[in-house]
């Protein structure tokens, strides 16, 4: 490589994109296992999807005046997949890699390339079955808008607003969700490994998967402030899809705080995952004798 | 041809022993690790109770029950714990892919050419990993059993007691044979983890592990009584709760023996067809 192109930034977008198709290629080469792989995934969701519509057999929604009903929270648990599908494509795979890497020494070799460090660790690669759910998020989403547009109270409508805001909370949900992974898999780099704290990564975010009025009453406003203020899980589902359900006919008074809190947290936290991220690095050690 | 000797009872109760302790030391290893990860699969009840709370609101706002397919919001919360003590007892993590690996990578072959029977092995075996489970388990189990204890409807009768303590070894022994029929598939599918993957996903929602099956509407709850899946996870927990009458109790036991007795016979059928299939070369 000559002087000029070394000092050239790179084109992070390409690279991202030269990522993306890489792992696409080698999921085609094992074709058969990328089905099953998005079945499965699927057929979990679907299971999810089973529970609730027995639940919704014996309930008209979940708390009362919360307007969270059947097809409300359809619209919540879509939205659950569709972030969740985006972390667990792009983020996921990568993070565990970089746990294994600082404990066998890989890291040293990402750390030589002329990129940013936290890019190639985060994006290198994509796990493109995980998209599946993302595509039956979607699906389910348009069934129930579909549904209710005929509520009775409030009928559904369709705005552009709507859809951008909506689209902007979900980024904010997935930037929370990246920046908590990326600072629990830094902490390998201490730890050494992090078995239990990948555990505890699916112990936290299960506190998202629900609306968040649910916790609010008796000691679950502990975990509402915690998970709320601190580690903003709660934030991650619940303000994208209730901008996107309209429960309530959408007209709580802390909704706009909450917004705008959520931008706020999403900033907050990828700046702190960077800052974490790059706190490892300094006590990176590299495994090779 | 394997000359088999002939052991006595004595004899082969000290190679179960053995067995059964170098399991149990194997797993007494990671201790500290164990009692963590165990307080923390607790973690999910947090939130289903809160969930369980909101739906019951909800329902008794909407129609004034305070009832749903019988559970109170306590039995409910009761249920999940209750149902999280069958699991521990029913749930065989690793052993079917275990079972499936030795098989592809013949490992398997270590069984065949000492005296010491497969199943046998990985009985005791599991026996002691579920020993050592219990001994450092039941202290994360018994703070939340504790923390929750107002969740609980009084103690049952000596009889339910009974009853429910049965089930739950039951419950171990189905998982066991259920989780060792798949994984012995192996021997013709060789790669069952897409099986097991299947297997699992019905586990979880046909055991009640995740919800009471109760609440299943009547045609499916018909369907769902004639599968082995029930006695994992809800079978324990209903009696517990007092769900399965008096009078099917002791009936409903001896179904479950049925099945218990029906898996060992497959599990002993597969081994012994798969041996006869399974081929093993090099050393």
């Amino acid at each position: 490589m000559d002087d000029k192109n070394a000092s050239q930034h790179p084109n992070y977008v390409q690279v991202f994109l030269t990522f993306a198709r890489n792992s696409l290629v080698r999921d085609m080469m094992f074709r058969t296992n990328f089905i099953i792989e998005a079945i499965s995934s699927l057929s979990w969701a679907l299971m999810n999807v089973g529970f609730y519509w027995i639940v919704f057999e014996h309930t008209p929604s979940i708390g009362a005046d919360t307007g969270w009903g059947k097809y409300e929270f359809f619209i919540f648990m879509a939205t659950t997949w569709i972030i969740n599908s985006i972390v667990q494509a792009f983020f996921m795979p990568n993070s565990e890699e970089f746990s294994e890497m600082i404990r066998t020494g890989g890291l040293d070799f990402v750390l030589l390339k002329p990129i940013d460090t936290q890019f190639l660790v985060s994006l290198r690669k994509v796990h493109w079955s995980s998209l599946s759910n993302f595509l039956l998020g979607m699906g389910l989403l348009v069934l129930s808008i579909n549904e209710l547009q005929d509520r009775p109270t409030a009928p559904w409508k369709l705005t552009p607003s709507i859809v951008g805001l909506y689209a902007v909370y979900c980024a904010c949900g997935v930037a929370i969700l990246y920046s908590l992974m990326t600072c629990l898999a830094s902490t390998s780099v201490w730890l050494g490994r992090n078995q239990t704290l990948y555990d505890f990564w699916f112990y936290i975010t299960n506190f998202s998967r629900y609306p968040m009025e649910i916790y609010r009453r008796g000691w679950g406003i502990v975990l509402w402030v915690v998970f709320t203020f601190i580690v903003p899980v709660l934030l991650v589902v619940n303000v994208p899809a209730r901008i996107l359900a309209q429960p309530l006919a959408d007209n709580t008074s802390w909704r706009w705080p909450l917004a705008m809190f959520t931008i706020f947290a999403a900033i907050i936290s990828v700046l702190i995952s960077r800052w974490v991220f790059q706190r490892s690095l300094l006590a990176y050690r590299s495994a090779s004798s | 041809m394997i000359a088999w000797t002939v052991r006595t009872l004595p004899q082969r109760a000290s190679t179960w022993w053995t067995i059964y302790r170098i399991a149990l030391e194997e797993r007494m290893a990671y201790r500290g690790d164990f009692a963590l990860g165990t307080l923390m699969r607790f973690l999910p009840i947090v939130t289903q109770i809160f969930l369980w709370w909101a739906i019951f609101d909800a329902a008794a706002a909407a129609t004034g029950k305070s009832h749903l397919a019988g559970y109170s919001f306590h039995d409910m919360v009761a249920y999940y714990l209750l149902s999280m003590l069958g699991r521990a007892f029913s749930s065989m993590p690793g052993l079917a892919s275990t079972v499936a690996r030795q098989i592809r990578e013949g490992e398997i072959k270590k069984y065949l050419v000492q005296p010491i029977d497969m199943i046998g092995f990985m009985l005791l075996a599991r026996m002691a990993h579920k020993s050592a489970y219990y001994a450092i388990a039941c202290g994360p189990f018994a703070l939340v059993f504790y923390l929750c204890g107002d969740y609980f409807p009084a103690w049952p009768t000596v009889e339910v007691g009974l009853a429910f303590l049965l089930s739950l070894v039951f419950a171990f022994l189905l998982g066991f044979f259920l989780d060792l029929c798949i994984g012995l598939i192996g021997f013709w599918f060789l790669e069952v983890s897409s099986l097991l993957f299947i297997y699992m996903l019905l586990n979880f929602f046909l055991s009640g592990h995740m919800f009471p099956l109760d609440l299943l509407p009547v045609g499916w709850r018909g369907a769902v009584d004639y599968l082995p899946f029930r006695y994992l996870a809800y079978f324990p927990a209903a009696i517990y709760l007092g769900k399965v009458p008096s009078s099917q109790l002791w009936q409903e036991l001896g179904v479950e023996a049925l099945w218990l007795v029906g898996m060992i016979f497959i599990a002993r059928y597969l081994y012994a067809r798969g041996v006869r299939r399974y081929s093993g070369y090099g050393g």
